[in-house]
């Protein structure tokens, strides 16, 4: 008799049953100069065209233009999972002759989608909060350089500690063998030196076997991931198309371990790390950005001026938002209470008044 | 006002951004030949073998400038051009190696010889430019580089006792170097070739054009040619100094179909059908340099160097170092430099009327 069995080892089952119901939201940045393949590279890894009718304006025209932050939404099915991917693109980044300041609206634009999450958290209708958060950058880097340019560092750093960054290096058909591997180790100590910390893959389980782990670990030595994007068809080789890019001394094969990282980046960002980079925005990214709101309002001087007076209404971007619902339930409350007091002292009055009333004159009838 | 300089020339020297069409110094015309038949033979035609005897001794300046961002090849592929390691390569990979924050200049010469010919080859690098986050004004370091240079050739000419041969430190030659983005120039690539393109001869070169397919690389040569026609750039071999029609037919086919070149550099050879060559070894296949079918290093290089060498000397002292003296004459009233403004007394270069008093 299955006396031990209680049956919640089935729960995984029942979770996947749900959130297979439920779909899957997954927003992804892409950042890096233009001219880096990052279009080409999504297409190929999400195998949609959603730059189909994209136009590049010409240098003429960019030279005045300021940084814009595009959406793009797209739905993904595969093996009966819904993904709603959003990809948030930011045409104009370091293209103009003066790129100072340039990554403050990606900025803002992350940030603005912590507050709206912290609003719609502390809000009081939860069941449907629309996660618009960003739950992983990739940030290209440029092949032709010598590891990360001055701008390069001052966007990782500005945005380091508010999204999960996957440093890629785009077009890395440029480089052989060797100047991939020394342009790699430049990046990282790169990295370390200017303490920018990018998005960890986790330690795969002690008790996985040791290929796996081997092959874990060689995933991550080789980060950053340098990339080669095809959607063209080159060759059919095995039951799958081969995609790739045809030169005339050789083509690149895009899903060739030997000739790009493209394999590893899909299999660590799509197969195997999508659910830990949305888990890491929400229990790492968001609550810092969450933390540090409400600690500038701890502090005294912030708590004066917002308890002080009418700001409670009107400045509801001043203040972080937990503030207003509670300001306004707590007004509420004094208000009743202020009505409260008010009655029970006409009610003193009246009583007071009867009685002085009933004092001299007879006492009326008996009942 | 000096007289014998048409406004219109101050005004094109003035202005920097209008893409006025500037006026052609003069040349003096083409004799008329006598078609005579020649009674015997005089031996004229050995002209050229005592020209080329004399500049075998002397030995003729070459300087050649590259300006692109760091990273783009400009050392590998000054030093694939002249087959030697004329430019020291900020070698590549060293922790210490930091991008400057201004841009510098940096000339070195080099002796070439080859054939009995002498050349001293300096090459001029421009570390830092682009490199920055505000790149603003960035070309203004390179602008003054060149004017200066301008003005100590002029300086030595209007000495009394003159040097027999003065040192041309002029630049005949800047390469560009344009990011093979795929898409289009940048802002940066304009503004620079804008300003420039009046003051020195500019040859635009696509970097790295290994990451191009055939398809890839011709539209976005296509696209880089019509940018660089509405913005009024005219890069060497500029029309207006075509010669004849000869030269007219050679250079409209070189400017409307080779150029800007797509070049890969590279000084590692590699054994390719028995021969040695010079290229990049892929996990996916050898890129050779000199092979026409994979890039275009053979028409830089014979255009830079075997066809067009003593043109872009000769566009460079005719046309921009006259523009350049002209504005300099005309700025200090007609005067050589050096009476008024910089102090030092030189009496006045007859040929040049001197203004009435002002």
């Amino acid at each position: 008799m299955d006396k031990e069995y209680v049956g919640f080892a089935a729960l995984p089952n029942q979770l996947h049953r749900k959130s297979v119901k439920k779909g899957f939201d997954f927003t992804l940045m892409v950042a890096g100069e233009s001219g880096l393949g990052k279009s080409t590279l999504i297409n190929s890894l999400f195998l949609t065209n959603l730059y189909e009718d994209r136009q590049v304006p010409e240098a003429g025209a960019r030279l005045t233009q300021t940084l814009t932050i595009e959406r793009r939404g797209v739905e993904i099915e595969e093996g009966g999972i819904k993904v709603k991917l959003t990809l948030v693109d930011t045409p104009g980044f370091g293209d103009s002759v003066d790129c100072s300041d340039c990554w403050l609206p990606v900025v803002y634009f992350i940030e603005e989608q912590f507050e709206q999450y912290l609003r719609d958290e502390s809000g009081l209708n939860r069941k449907n909060i629309q996660d618009s958060r960003v739950h992983c950058c990739l940030y290209f880097i440029s092949p032709f350089g010598r590891g990360l340019r001055p701008l390069d560092i001052a966007f990782l750093q500005a945005v380091h500690e508010k999204v999960n960054i996957i440093p890629v290096i785009g077009k890395a058909d440029a480089l052989l063998p060797k100047e991939t591997q020394a342009l790699k180790q430049k990046i990282r100590d790169q990295l370390r030196e200017e303490e920018i910390n990018i998005y960890q893959f986790p330690d795969c389980d002690s008790d996985e076997d040791e290929d796996f782990k081997r092959q874990d670990a060689e995933m991550k030595e080789s980060i950053p991931f340098a990339v080669v994007g095809s959607c063209d068809v080159v060759g059919a080789g095995g039951p799958r198309p081969v995609r790739g890019r045809r030169y005339s001394w050789g083509t690149v094969e895009v899903e060739n371990p030997l000739h790009c990282d493209f394999l590893n980046l899909r299999r660590m960002l799509v197969q195997t790390h999508l659910q830990d980079l949305k888990e890491v925005t929400h229990d790492v990214l968001y609550e810092g950005y969450r933390a540090r709101c409400l600690q500038s309002l701890a502090r005294p001087g912030a708590r004066d001026r917002a308890s002080r007076s009418k700001l409670s209404r009107q400045s509801a971007t001043e203040i972080p938002l937990p503030m207003l619902p509670l300001a306004e339930t707590e007004k509420l409350i004094r208000e009743k209470d202020e009505e409260l007091r008010r009655m029970q002292e006409m009610l003193e009055k009246m009583q007071a008044q009867m009685q002085q009333s009933q004092i001299p004159g007879e006492q009326s009838d008996a009942l | 006002m000096s007289k014998g300089l048409p406004e219109s020339r101050t005004d094109a020297a003035m202005s920097e951004l209008v893409p006025e069409p500037r006026p052609k110094p003069a040349v003096p015309m083409k004799p008329v030949s006598i078609n005579s038949s020649l009674l015997g033979y005089i031996g004229i035609d050995t002209i050229i073998e005592q020209m080329r005897k004399k500049t075998m001794k002397t030995g003729f300046d070459f300087n050649i400038m590259v300006v692109g961002q760091s990273g783009l090849g400009k050392s590998t592929l000054v030093n694939t051009l002249f087959k030697s390691q004329v430019s020291r390569k900020a070698s590549s990979w060293t922790r210490e190696e930091k991008i400057p924050k201004t841009v510098e200049i940096k000339a070195i010469g080099h002796v070439i010889e080859e054939g009995g010919v002498k050349m001293k080859l300096t090459v001029i690098d421009t570390p830092g430019f682009g490199d920055q986050i505000n790149n603003e004004n960035c070309w203004e370091p390179i602008e003054k580089y060149i004017n200066e240079q301008y003005e100590k050739f002029l300086k030595e000419e209007v000495n009394i006792a003159r040097k027999k041969r003065i040192p041309d430190t002029r630049v005949h030659c800047c390469l560009y170097f344009i990011s093979p983005t795929g898409h289009s120039l940048r802002p940066l690539d304009l503004e620079f070739m804008k300003h420039l393109s009046k003051v020195v001869n500019i040859i635009p070169v696509i970097a790295k054009a290994d990451t191009m397919t055939l398809e890839e690389k011709s539209e976005f040569k296509q696209r880089v040619r019509k940018e660089l026609e509405v913005n009024g750039i005219e890069f060497y071999p500029q029309k207006e100094f075509d010669e004849d029609l000869e030269d007219k037919t050679e250079n409209d086919k070189i400017r409307q179909e080779s150029m800007p070149f797509a070049v890969v550099g590279s000084d590692k050879e590699y054994q390719v059908n028995g021969k040695r060559v010079l290229g990049r070894k892929t996990p996916w296949g050898i890129i050779e340099v000199e092979n026409l079918n994979h890039c275009e290093f053979a028409l830089l290089r014979d255009f830079v160097i075997r066809t067009h060498l003593q043109d872009l000397k000769e566009v460079t002292h005719n046309i921009h170092y006259e523009t350049y003296r002209a504005k300099r004459l005309n700025d200090n009233g007609g005067l050589p430099p050096g009476e008024g403004l910089l102090g030092t007394v030189l009496p006045p270069v007859p040929a040049t009327p001197c203004p009435t008093a002002e």
